[in-house]
């Protein structure tokens, strides 16, 4: 590398700097250049240094910071209001100090709350600022132990082995032969496996040890962003060359690096700039429904509030007005001694008035909440049925405030894969040169696993021969915080998540991802095993011969093809299983037997095409250095278990490895050790369908053995071991939906490129044959079989995917390569130019076989998705895969019932969309009429009465009507199958009403090849138009803005990584602990919240009128005979235990009921713990409960010489008993701390009144009620008050209560009766009632008995064409009135249609004629198991305007017809009818 | 697999009742079994308690009078011109059987805001506990009874000793035509506590130079400190009638303690006959339309006289008793299917 003289550089910086401020990129300079070591004259000035500081406050700024962000909250700005109103003396009411204890209290609680987090947050920042690393350092002329705090941007930082990368850095150099880096980037996306890095293009040549003081080149790249996947930028060299940099050069903070002894990187962006730290946003605050519904109450409070004073100002004035200007003694004058006009004191009064009923919004609420909801959380995490032993997670709860959502929820939007399914990917069956090899054994072996997944959970996961030792490291970590190496990967972790996460991160890590025996073992097929092994065997003599591969008959080159594509078209990283991090280097040279020599000759004498983008380095260097890197890798891998020998090892091992590096020994890996190990390669694949190709392959003796960036080796029987030179890597993007590789084949020297995707994009994608020939006959022949087939897999439920290859000419090549090259080192739209030169490749493919991957579904789904429906939730499941999978799923996972209709909505332009939701509509409206009479039958029904039939019909009936504003939808026995380009009409602004009113009517909806931003879209519109809550739950990234978009985004924290679980409010381990979080924790939740709030209200309400009724008889001078403690700390002390265990600790109806009967969860949905009614029910409660409590003690004491607080101590000791037995009333389990917190209150109260009484006698101006308290225990009076006041205030509640739980009990309240039945009984009762309420909507016998006649009705549909259907809807909707609301059915309804018309009418003759040939309902036995009982609705629009509907049968000829023309036409695609 | 055994679930739960909120419970279920049998019982122990309030109320005998002088034929009506000074009147009364000692002497007052809001807060407690500083300077709360027009401190300030109830009270009984005096007792008629420890009178001796340089309240005739000329004990802020007084009523119709009758003759009680009651009429309460009247009383183990407790109980307990049998009613005609 050339140097260059210092002043040029030197222009160019100050040039820079004064460019820097306006430019859009970012340059960087190496620190190396810069004349003195001071921070002054660091060329990188305008970059943030690596110190993070994520705290809010400093010590000055706190106060005033926090009181300031404490003042956002409206609440708080209100009390103060009121606090410092009282220091205005015309209007004061109680002493000005104690008036601002109840805001100091509550503002001084949260900033403790703050200010502990802050300080953990600053603690971590220090130990994570205080970490070192090795920095270079310009006077030492090497490598210093500096703090991460110090490191600045432009740094030369060297990175050993294992440990975290301390800021974003741009790798320049690595001790790998390959200049590769390895890092793990578990922290940051949670993904396990392995990262490679390359070092920068430039440095690539470098054959001696980096030296930073030769650099001098400059970095121009991209201003600090967010985006973890993008980096772009070039490096401009000393002599003017411009090289790009890519995102595989870049080095993430956070991320450990592995699997290499040494790298140097120069660092880019540091501190909060880095990626890591822009991406890292902390906890999310959303508001939950009950929140904002409470909200409104306060608004009502407020104005509740309002009136009072309003009422009382009135009444002083007049009260004031009739003594005209006579005073009387006791009427007060000015302080001036004037006269007050009766207007200016009820102003003031009014405001004092203000000061006294503050209480009435009541101020401990919010605190209170996030007491409350901070227990839940607690109970939520600690509950043993959301814990999954397999990988030692549980739920995590993110997002702390909206736990009562959960028990509010009215639609689930699903992911499918890894959500619904284990996203285990199996393969399960292939077809190969369109001959389908069905692999019986294989799925035979599958349904053994199955079994042992049912009865033994356990063994699967923990089986097999992962190490455990990497978790055993990691668990001292967690304990030993000293261990310097190890205590980085933990504490980094905070930076992206939780502390928990990580943790889980860590132990995700020590299973290679993908890796379970069941994805492993794969029993081949043996017909296909015989004909690889014989084709493998023809090509071993071929090469002997050296005759041209081309000799080989067609299907079987194929079949080795399509296994070689299998391997090596993808980007799994091999390694071995003693040394899980450590990169398995099989140099082709080394270990093959010496007959490949001359094929290595062979092709590395032709000349080359990668015209120095690709290693050109001389391969005897590179030869040489693996060899002594495998000599240090080996060393290594017998670490000891404990960590800190280990660390000590890999310190030492980092310089042996050095010594190694330029020791002759060429102490090496030979082939029989090599061999030996061989079976048990692991695979790291960043998909889990990669990783099952590659297993698949494995087992047919196919397997890959080493993967390096120029090459892939694969070991291929009697062939041994062939070097495919990797010329491109073209990755998977979900826009092409396929990647491709371009390798050069060792056998036949061509530039060959392997494909591998969907099939839907590969079919369109194959060269369509030259039916001329015989080759292109048997191609075309191939693709019909494929495809045929490839509908098969689907229908099973698998996941296909195609394979395909295409030979390109070394012209051809090179034409491409050009262009490529040009657009991979553009900056500007190289995404767009790469992904042109892409689809410039893939073409004119040819097809080689398609694969059926099984995607397993989780343990329990079934069960969950028919118990939160049971529940009354609506399941969406949108996913990106294909209709057929996803139908089939769908039926697996009991998400679609066999004896369900139908609707399948394909359409290809807006206005076919549109037509198509139209006919739907009607459809659904001829049904829609049968089903509400049918209920409005149901309601009349006198069997209602009986306590479990309540929850079918009536609940399920209100639900739907409360949740549906305009009209009153019922939810049908219907399924709605819509694909991604639907939808993508259907989102539209024109359509999405009706689309919605399609779906909300269709019990379950399946959106099938739809993008995350169509899934976001879906729960957006669901959520703004229905106005429900939702949902969403999914695993990966394609998820997060589903996640985010719903009201609660749950994440499973599964195997595609953390992204999800980042951006989700809960994250759980499998699928099936949404029925326990949902159904028991979402619904104590919500009604321990609704309950406390509710009574909160009351409370205050209550504590408040008492005041209020005094204003009566004091003139309306805003006195009060409640003392000013009491007042101001009833609230807050007296009253507040007791309220806030009940909130977290009652169980209204027990776990167990809540789960067996999934119907009790409409409670929360519809809102019936807190309804608007209820709040006025409570006040009204609250005002008659406060009379009595006013007037019994009123009329004891009338006219006796009691004084002001002898009187009023009474009444706040019965205010406080009633309020306290009224919680009791409410209560519904008493455990001893419900118990032991009333007596508490209680207890308090008095303790807290005989000290106040009895310590000043002079202080506490105005009220100073001294000995009042210790007078008044004296007087039986006092006792008789408080026996029947409360009785008498708290009876007809109680009288309600008792009333309405014995005769119209509410399904919670008949919940709780069951729960106190034995269990023997209660345990058969919910069976009865499980069998009873099987299916919500199938309570109908006589709707069942209908369903021969549904079915042939439906066929008919599905035959006949679309043109009299329609028509014939339209003259049932125009016979029919208008569809009854569920408040006007009649019984004279339900007789007349008892035997609805619509679907006992014969259908006409002309539809029966235009019906296919093949019946399609008859034909159903011959069609697959899973499809036998499907009755689909098709709704087909006639052929015209290129409109079409992907049929969606069982007739094989028929669809292969379809498929046919389809083939033929692929841009326009057609209808069958 | 050796390590096996090692932690391997960081992460599960604890497995405990408290935890896993399965604490041990009481549900109360509101069933017909317990209800109704609660409500009879609770009903027929108020009754019972209502009853015997209601005796023992009944067995307390009360006199009442007024003498506002509203009506013209009332022996006060001539002092109930304000303009009218040292009024006094005449109120004869008879009681036919012996009033059971020990009796209580009230006073009362209709329609006396003594809880107004501005009038309760109008005084000095600093003052009142013999604070000397507060003497010459008077807390701004009893403006504007703070200071007098020539800006001399009031002592005791504020406009509940300002507006202090004067009107004095000799109680004769006419024993053949002549004028007995009934002893009345003016000690331990306010609180202990208020006599003896929140109030108290400035150490200064004697009392009188303690109040130099300050005024009396613009409404009394004479300065605390001669309040009660024939006992020394009873001056200042510790005496009783003041004590009383300062004592602010809860309610606008109240009556206060003004002597209690127990010693000599009547310690046993008034006996039947005539009585005078001579009024020293001073306070003024018709601007306001309040009523001025007397009290004489008798006390019992639960206070005054007051009919409304047990009436209360009694309501209250039968209510309790006819719910019950409203429930039974109802369950005989629903019965719940509880033995499902």
């Amino acid at each position: 590398m050339a140097r260059e003289s210092e002043e040029p550089t030197k222009k160019k910086k100050k040039k820079k700097k004064k460019s820097r401020e306006n430019k859009k990129t970012r340059s960087v300079l190496p620190n190396t250049r810069s004349k003195h070591d001071d921070d002054d004259a660091e060329p990188n000035r305008g970059c943030a240094d690596n110190k993070i500081k994520t705290t809010k406050y400093t010590v000055l700024s706190f106060l005033p910071k926090n009181l300031f962000e404490q003042f956002h909250r409206f609440a708080n700005v209100y009390f103060v209001f009121i606090a410092l109103l009282n220091f205005v003396p015309v209007v004061n009411a109680f002493q000005p100090e104690l008036a601002l204890a109840p805001v100091v209290f509550i503002l001084s609680v949260t900033a403790i709350k703050d200010l502990w987090e802050d300080f953990r947050r600053h603690r971590s920042d220090t130990e994570i600022n205080h970490l070192d690393c090795l920095v270079f350092s310009r006077v030492e002329r090497g490598y210093v132990e500096k703090f991460w705090k110090e490191v600045r941007v432009g740094d030369f930082v060297r990175l050993r082995c294992n440990e975290i990368v301390p800021a974003d850095v741009l790798l320049l150099s690595s001790s790998d032969p390959d200049r590769l880096c390895h890092i793990e980037t578990a922290t940051l996306d949670g993904e396990t496996n392995l990262k490679q890095r390359q070092v920068v293009r430039s440095f690539f040549d470098l054959d001696c040890d980096f030296n930073p003081l030769k650099y001098n080149s400059v970095i121009e790249c991209e201003k600090p962003n967010n985006d973890l996947n993008r980096f772009r930028g070039y490096i401009i060299h000393g002599n003017g060359r411009r090289d790009a940099l890519y995102k595989e050069n870049l080095l993430l903070r956070g991320c450990t690096v592995r699997n290499t002894e040494e790298a140097v990187g120069i660092v880019i962006y540091a501190g909060h700039e880095t990626k890591a730290m822009l991406n890292n946003n902390g906890p999310r605050y959303k508001r939950s429904k009950l929140e904002r519904q409470m909200n409104v109450d306060v608004f009502w409070c407020v104005l509740i509030l309002l009136v009072m004073c309003l009422f009382t100002a009135v009444g002083h004035g007049l009260w004031m007005f009739q003594y005209g200007d006579k005073r009387p003694v006791f009427d007060v004058l000015s302080p001036q001694g004037t006269d007050m006009s009766p207007i200016m004191s009820a102003i003031y009064l009014f405001l004092t008035m203000i000061i006294v009923f503050q209480v009435l919004i009541p101020i401990s609420l919010f605190v209170s909440i996030e007491i409350v909801k901070i227990c839940q959380v607690f109970f939520i995490h600690q509950d043993l049925d959301l814990y999954d032993e397999d990988t030692d997670s549980h739920l995590q709860c993110r997002a702390l405030n909206i736990t009562e959502d959960l028990g509010q929820m009215q639609y689930i939007f699903s992911d499918k894969t890894g959500t619904l399914t284990d996203n285990k990917m199996v393969f399960r069956r292939c077809t190969v040169a369109g001959v389908e090899y069905s692999h019986d054994a294989n799925a035979k072996r599958l349904a053994m696993y199955q079994e042992m997944d049912s009865e033994e959970e356990e063994c699967t996961s923990h089986g097999g021969t992962l190490p455990r030792r990497d978790s055993v490291s990691s668990h001292h970590s967690a304990t030993a915080p000293p261990v310097v190496l190890r205590s980085h990967s933990t504490k980094s972790h905070r930076r992206t998540g939780s502390r928990a996460e990580a943790k889980r991160a860590s132990i995700l890590s020590k299973h290679t991802a993908f890796s379970s025996p069941m994805e492993k073992d794969i029993t081949p097929d043996p017909q296909l095993l015989n004909k690889v092994n014989e084709c493998s065997s023809q090509m071993d003599l071929l090469r002997f011969h050296s005759q041209p591969m081309s000799q080989l008959p067609s299907d079987l080159a194929d079949i080795i093809d399509f296994f070689i594509a299998l391997t090596v078209c993808n980007t799994v990283v091999v390694s071995s299983p003693n040394q899980p991090r450590h990169k398995v280097r099989v140099r082709f040279e080394l270990k093959s037997p010496v007959k490949t020599i001359e094929d290595f000759i062979k092709r590395f004498t032709p000349s080359r095409l990668t015209s120095g983008s690709n290693s050109s380095s001389s391969s005897s260097l590179v030869t040489n250095r693996s060899s002594n890197r495998g000599c240090s890798s080996v060393l290594s891998s017998p670490s000891a278990d404990s960590t800190l020998t280990k660390l000590e090892e890999e310190a030492m091992m980092s310089h042996s490895g050095l010594d190694h590096a330029f020791s002759p020994a060429p102490l090496c890996y030979d082939g029989k050790s090599w061999d030996q190990e061989e079976g048990e390669l692991r695979y790291e694949a960043e998909s889990p369908d990669e990783a099952a190709l590659v297993y698949a392959a494995k087992a047919y003796k196919c397997s890959l053995v080493g993967r390096l960036p120029d090459q892939v080796t694969v070991e291929l029987p009697h062939l041994g071991k062939l070097n495919f030179e990797l010329l491109h890597t073209l990755g998977f993007d979900s826009t092409r939906k396929r990647m491709s590789v371009v390798v050069r084949h060792p056998l036949t020297d061509q530039i060959t490129v392997y494909t591998k995707g969907a099939d839907s994009v590969i079919m369109d994608l194959i060269k369509p044959p030259n039916t001329g020939n015989s080759k292109g006959k048997r191609q075309k022949k191939l693709v019909y079989r494929t495809q045929n087939y490839l509908n098969q897999y689907a229908a099973d439920g698998l996941r296909t995917l195609c394979i395909a290859k295409k030979i390109l000419t070394k012209e051809e090549y090179a034409c491409w390569l050009q262009r490529h090259l040009e657009a991979e080192t553009a900056i500007q739209g190289r995404e767009e130019l790469l992904f042109e030169s892409a689809l410039r490749l893939e073409n004119n493919l040819q097809l080689l076989g398609a694969t059926g991957i099984e995607d397993r579904l989780q343990d329990g789904v079934p069960e969950t998705i028919a118990s939160l429906r049971q529940a009354g939730l609506q399941i969406w499941v949108l996913t990106g895969d294909k209709q057929e999978t996803a139908v089939n799923i769908a039926y697996a996972c009991k998400l679609l019932d066999p004896e369900e209709e139908i609707l399948t909505l394909n359409a290809d332009s807006q206005e076919s969309c549109a037509l198509l939701l139209e006919e739907s509509l009607h459809y659904i409206q001829a049904k829609f009429f049968c089903s509400s009479t049918e209920q409005a039958a149901k309601n009349f029904h006198p069997a209602n009465l009986a306590p479990f039939d309540i929850y079918q019909p009536s609940s399920l009936s209100s639900s739907s009507s409360s949740s549906s504003h305009s009209t009153p939808f019922v939810v049908h026995r219907l399924g709605l199958v819509i694909d991604g380009r639907t939808l993508a009409f259907a989102l539209d602004k024109s359509l999405e009403d009706k689309f919605l009113a399609v779906a909300r009517s269709c019990r379950s909806v399946l959106c099938c090849r739809s993008t995350p931003l169509q899934k976001s879209m879906v729960v957006k519109l669901v959520r703004n138009k229905l106005k429900v809550m939702t949902l969403a739950i999914g695993d990966g990234a394609n998820d997060v803005s589903m996640i985010q978009v719903a009201d609660v985004g749950v994440g499973i924290s599964g195997q595609e990584g953390m992204q999800a679980v980042m951006a989700s409010d809960f994250a759980l381990p499998r699928f099936r602990n949404l029925q326990k979080l949902l159904l028991v924790h979402g619904h104590w939740c919500y009604s321990r919240l609704a309950n406390m709030i509710l009574y909160f209200f009351y409370k205050n309400a209550m504590f408040v009128a008492l005041i209020f009724w005094y204003q009566f008889y004091c003139g309306f001078s805003g006195s009060a005979m409640i003392d000013q403690w009491y007042l101001i700390f009833f609230n807050l002390m007296f009253s507040a235990f007791p309220q806030l265990i009940t909130a977290t600790l009652d169980k209204d109806v027990s776990a167990e009921t809540l789960q067996q009967l999934p119907q009790l969860y409409m409670t929360g949905q519809n809102s019936e713990e807190y309804k608007p009614y209820m709040f006025w029910m409570n006040m009204i409660d609250a005002f008659y409960q406060s009379l009595v409590c006013f007037f019994i003690p009123y009329f004891a004491y009338a006219d006796s010489n009691v004084d002001l607080f002898t009187w009023g101590t009474p009444i706040t000791t019965i205010a406080l008993l009633t309020i306290l037995l009224h919680l009791g009333v409410e209560t519904k389990t008493w455990t001893w701390m419900n118990w032991l917190s009333i007596l508490f209150s209680v207890m308090l109260f008095f303790t807290v009144a005989l000290c106040y009484n009895a310590s000043c006698p002079t202080c506490y101006s105005p009220s100073n009620p001294y000995w009042t308290m210790q007078r008044l225990l004296q007087e039986p009076v006092f006792y008789l008050l408080c026996i029947i006041t409360p009785v008498a205030a708290l009876l007809p509640r109680y009288f309600y209560r008792s009333c309405q739980g014995s005769l119209f009990p509410s399904p919670v309240q008949v919940g709780r009766q069951l729960d106190r039945l034995p269990t023997e009984t209660r345990r058969n009762i919910l069976s009865l009632s499980k069998m009873k309420a099987e299916s919500p909507l199938a309570h109908k016998t006589h709707f069942l008995s209908l369903a021969k006649e549904r079915s042939s009705f439906s066929c008919s549909m599905t035959a006949g064409t679309n043109h009299s259907l329609a028509s014939q809807r339209d003259e049932e909707a125009d016979r029919r009135k208008p569809p009854p609301t569920l408040s006007d059915t009649t019984v004279g309804f339900y007789t007349e249609a008892e035997a609805p018309p619509y679907t006992k009418d014969p259908p006409p003759e002309s539809e029966q004629q235009l019906a296919p040939p093949t019946a399609e309902c008859p034909d159903q036995n011959a069609s697959t198991p899973l499809l036998t009982h499907t009755h689909s609705v098709q709704l087909t629009l006639p052929p015209t305007g290129g409109s079409r509907c992907v049929k969606y049968t069982r007739n094989q000829e028929e669809r292969l017809d379809h498929e046919n023309v389809m083939l033929h036409t692929p841009q326009a695609p057609l209808a069958t009818a | 697999m050796v390590k096996e055994e090692q932690p391997e679930s960081v992460n599960r739960p604890d497995n405990t009742a408290f935890t896993q909120q399965r604490l041990p419970a009481w549900q109360p279920m509101l069933s017909a079994g317990i209800i109704i049998p609660g409500f009879v019982l609770i009903g027929l122990a108020f009754i019972g308690i209502g009853v015997a309030l209601f005796v023992t109320s009944r067995s307390i005998q009360m006199l009442e009078m007024d003498y506002t002088g509203y009506e013209q034929n009332s022996p006060c009506f001539k002092c109930s011109d304000e303009s009218v000074k040292n009024c006094m009147c005449n109120l004869d009364f008879n009681i036919d059987t012996l009033f059971k000692g020990p009796v209580f002497f009230y006073y009362g007052l209709s329609n006396y805001f003594q809880n107004f809001r501005r009038y309760g807060v109008s005084k000095d407690l600093d003052q009142l506990s013999g604070d000397m500083d507060a003497f010459l300077d008077p807390t701004s709360d009893c403006a504007p009874y703070q200071y007098d027009g020539n800006n001399k401190p009031i002592v005791p300030c504020g406009a509940v000793a300002n507006s202090m109830f004067n009107d004095t009270f000799k109680l004769y009984q006419i024993v053949k035509g002549v004028k007995k005096l009934v002893p009345l007792d003016g000690k331990g008629i306010a609180w202990w506590t208020d006599y003896n420890i929140k109030y108290r009178n400035p150490t200064v001796k004697p009392l009188k130079n303690a109040f130099n340089g300050t005024v009396k309240p613009l409404n009394w005739p004479k300065p605390a400190y001669e309040l009660d000329p024939s006992d020394p004990a009873n001056n200042g802020f510790i005496n009783q009638d003041f004590l009383v007084w300062l004592r602010t009523a809860a309610l606008p119709n109240f009556s206060k303690l003004y002597r209690r009758i127990t010693e000599g003759d009547y310690a046993e009680g008034l006996p039947a006959g005539n009585y005078s009651l001579e009024i020293a009429y001073n306070y003024p309460v018709l601007s306001f339309d309040g009523r001025k009247k007397v009290v004489f009383s008798n006390v019992s183990w639960m206070g005054g006289k007051n009919e409304f407790l047990g009436i209360a109980y009694l309501v209250i307990g039968s209510m309790c008793v006819v719910m019950s049998i409203v429930m039974l009613i109802v369950y005989a005609k629903f019965k719940f299917p509880e033995e499902d």
